[in-house]
């Protein structure tokens, strides 16, 4: 123990010095990380200007041909047009409102159902088989054509719709619920079950957490289905929406306002996403930092 | 009542079979009997894949024996067995809950209210050492810290039976004698029947008051011998140089050495050896 405290011990005057070297590393490497984010952000711009910007001139020089593909200052004044002036089935809000308010019912059920049949038949090896080719058809069947038979049962109001982002939500949730109940460590499940968890405790504590990694996972894809679920059906027949308007400037061939109506559906979905984002952060709070985050953290 | 309540554990004459995907039946342990007195500490040694694992599991109710029948405190094992707690090799603590959560699983288990739970996972975490570390992460301990969790949690419900399938395999030789230590301190203050899987003839020695030596697989007992030398032992590091500990030691590591030659020699070997065997 002595020889250890000698050894370290270091004179204020050298202390100091290694101080202001300690520093001066600092420093450099964090001009270097600037120098790197910097670069990096000069590379996103360039690479949008450059594709906006040649998809303009291609337009403007009738390389392309705008009537068909549209061109980026037609989808901004169509965009400008679409919130000023509103559409023939009332305005850009209502229709945004109307589309996520389908895709996040669906969206909801779907998870929902989703989680509970996944981690009933990911814990009963007996209804998995009974049910495991069923669930094999029906995930081999495009479902986007259930749309088409939703419609005609239920009408065009928002239900249909509803019904469809569910039931593309449910068989990703599904699948992921079911994978993570598989994937629970057996050694935690046996020391739960000496310790004299009941089957509802294990499931609790235990095994809908373990599989919550799985699940979190399939929601941030399964977002982007639900909205793809209402947007399909408002197509397949609607009285308001964000499909509705795609639809229409289709007939109308504009296919600036079909951009349009793009990028707000994009937006939305990153806007969801980063919801999910904050969700999983907080229900995996427990996980270690990445090493990139640790890293960061220096 | 009384007798329900004790943690005899008895084996007898348990043969455990498995069905191996090619469809074939491999028997993992054969005609396996031996005892547990309550409070009594008993090791197990024996080649790898001998059936250690195996046994245990149907002592805690976790498997079913293939034929015999194993007895805890007078009643035949069928479904988990009251009163066992388990530690094992792995960490089986949940890696979402803090230490404190983890540690309150055991009460909560049995009906306590969180408060109650709570209050008493914080005097475990004491008596192991680890106050002040109740809302760390597991991932957030180290490995040794990780094993005083595990043995808190273990502990916490008073189990008659403590079962241990190798504990302390991958911890370094200083944090494994520490950890000896610890459980032996924690072991003399509610004298749980131990049943104590290892590898380690040393270990083995040095904490039990009985080592079961068991044949390559199919698993077998091929002797049991007493361990008489004094409690407290004090420390296992110590205690490894006195003359009875060594005498002992040899004597069981004669009978060991030629189970693990055999075991080595047949994974070594190639088929043709486990052809012979079966
Ligand atoms: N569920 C199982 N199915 C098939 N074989 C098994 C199963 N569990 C264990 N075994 C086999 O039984 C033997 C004994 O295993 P185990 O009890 O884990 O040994 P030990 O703990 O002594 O190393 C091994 O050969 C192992 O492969
Ligand atoms: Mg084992």
């Amino acid at each position: 123990m002595s020889t250890a405290s000698t050894s370290t011990t270091t004179t204020p005057v050298d202390a100091a010095a290694a101080g202001r070297e300690q520093s001066a590393v600092a420093q450099a490497a964090k001009r270097a990380v600037l120098r790197r984010r910097a670069a990096i952000w000069a590379g996103r711009i360039g690479f949008a200007v450059l594709v906006l910007g040649g998809w303009e001139v291609g337009a403007r020089t009738n390389v392309i041909d705008p009537f068909f593909f549209g061109q980026p200052s037609g989808v901004w004044s169509a965009l400008v047009n679409l919130f000023q002036n509103g559409t023939e089935f009332g305005s850009v809000y209502e229709n945004i409102w109307v589309t996520m308010q389908e895709a996040l019912f669906g969206f909801g059920i779907g998870a929902v159902a989703g989680v509970i049949v996944g981690v009933t038949l990911g814990q009963s090896r007996f209804l998995a088989d009974v049910f495991g080719p069923y669930i094999k058809i029906v995930n081999a069947i495009p479902r986007i054509v259930l749309g088409s038979i939703f419609i005609v049962a239920f009408g065009i109001g928002t239900l249909p719709k509803i019904l469809l982002a569910a039931v593309l939500v449910f068989f990703i949730v599904f699948f992921n619920a079911f994978q993570g109940v598989r994937e629970v460590d057996r050694n935690i499940l046996a020391n739960a079950k000496v310790l004299g968890a009941s089957r509802l405790q294990v499931t609790k504590h235990v095994i809908v957490p373990s599989a919550l990694t799985w699940i979190i996972a399939s929601l941030h894809s399964a977002f982007g289905f639900a909205i793809v679920g209402a947007l399909v059906g408002e197509v397949l027949g609607a009285q308001q929406g964000l499909g509705l308007i795609i639809k229409n400037a289709q007939n109308n061939f504009d296919p600036n306002t079909v951009f349009a109506a793009m990028l707000i559906i994009s937006v939305l979905v990153l806007v969801a996403e980063w919801v999910i984002e904050k969700l999983e952060h907080y229900l995996l709070s427990w996980r270690p930092a990445a090493p990139s985050e640790a890293s960061n953290a220096i | 009542m009384a007798d329900a309540n004790n943690g005899r554990i008895e084996i007898e004459g348990v043969t455990k079979r498995f069905l191996t995907p090619s469809g074939d039946v491999f028997t993992a342990i054969k005609d396996v009997s031996f005892t547990v007195e309550p409070g009594q500490f008993c090791a197990v040694v024996g080649p790898t894949g001998c059936g250690k694992s195996t046994t245990l599991g149907m002592v805690s109710g976790l498997d079913k024996p293939s034929e015999g029948t194993v007895k805890v405190g007078g009643k035949v094992v069928d479904g988990i067995t009251d009163g066992v707690s388990f530690m094992f090799q792995a960490d089986a603590l949940l890696p979402w809950k803090t230490v404190l959560a983890n540690v309150a699983l055991g009460p909560i288990f049995k009906g306590a209210s969180k408060a109650e739970a709570q209050a008493r996972a914080r005097d475990w975490l004491r008596r192991v050492g680890l106050a002040g570390f109740e809302d760390r992460y597991p991932h957030q301990l180290s490995g040794g810290m990780r094993k005083r969790v595990a043995m808190a949690a273990a502990l916490i419900n008073e189990p008659k039976i403590l079962m241990m399938d190798e504990p302390f395999g991958a911890l370094d030789v200083q944090t494994k004698a520490i950890m000896s230590n610890e459980l032996l301190g924690l072991w003399e203050q509610s004298r749980p029947a131990v049943l104590f899987i290892t590898h380690d003839l040393d270990e083995a020695v040095a904490l039990a008051d009985k080592v079961v030596v068991m044949t390559s697989s199919p698993g077998t007992v091929k002797a049991v011998y007493d361990i008489d030398l004094p409690r407290p032992r004090g420390s296992v590091q110590e205690i490894r140089f006195e003359p009875r500990f060594l005498e002992l030691q040899h004597q069981i590591w004669d009978t060991l050495r030629e189970e693990v030659e055999r075991a080595y020699a047949r994974t070594a070997g190639g088929p043709t050896e486990e052809g012979k065997a079966a």
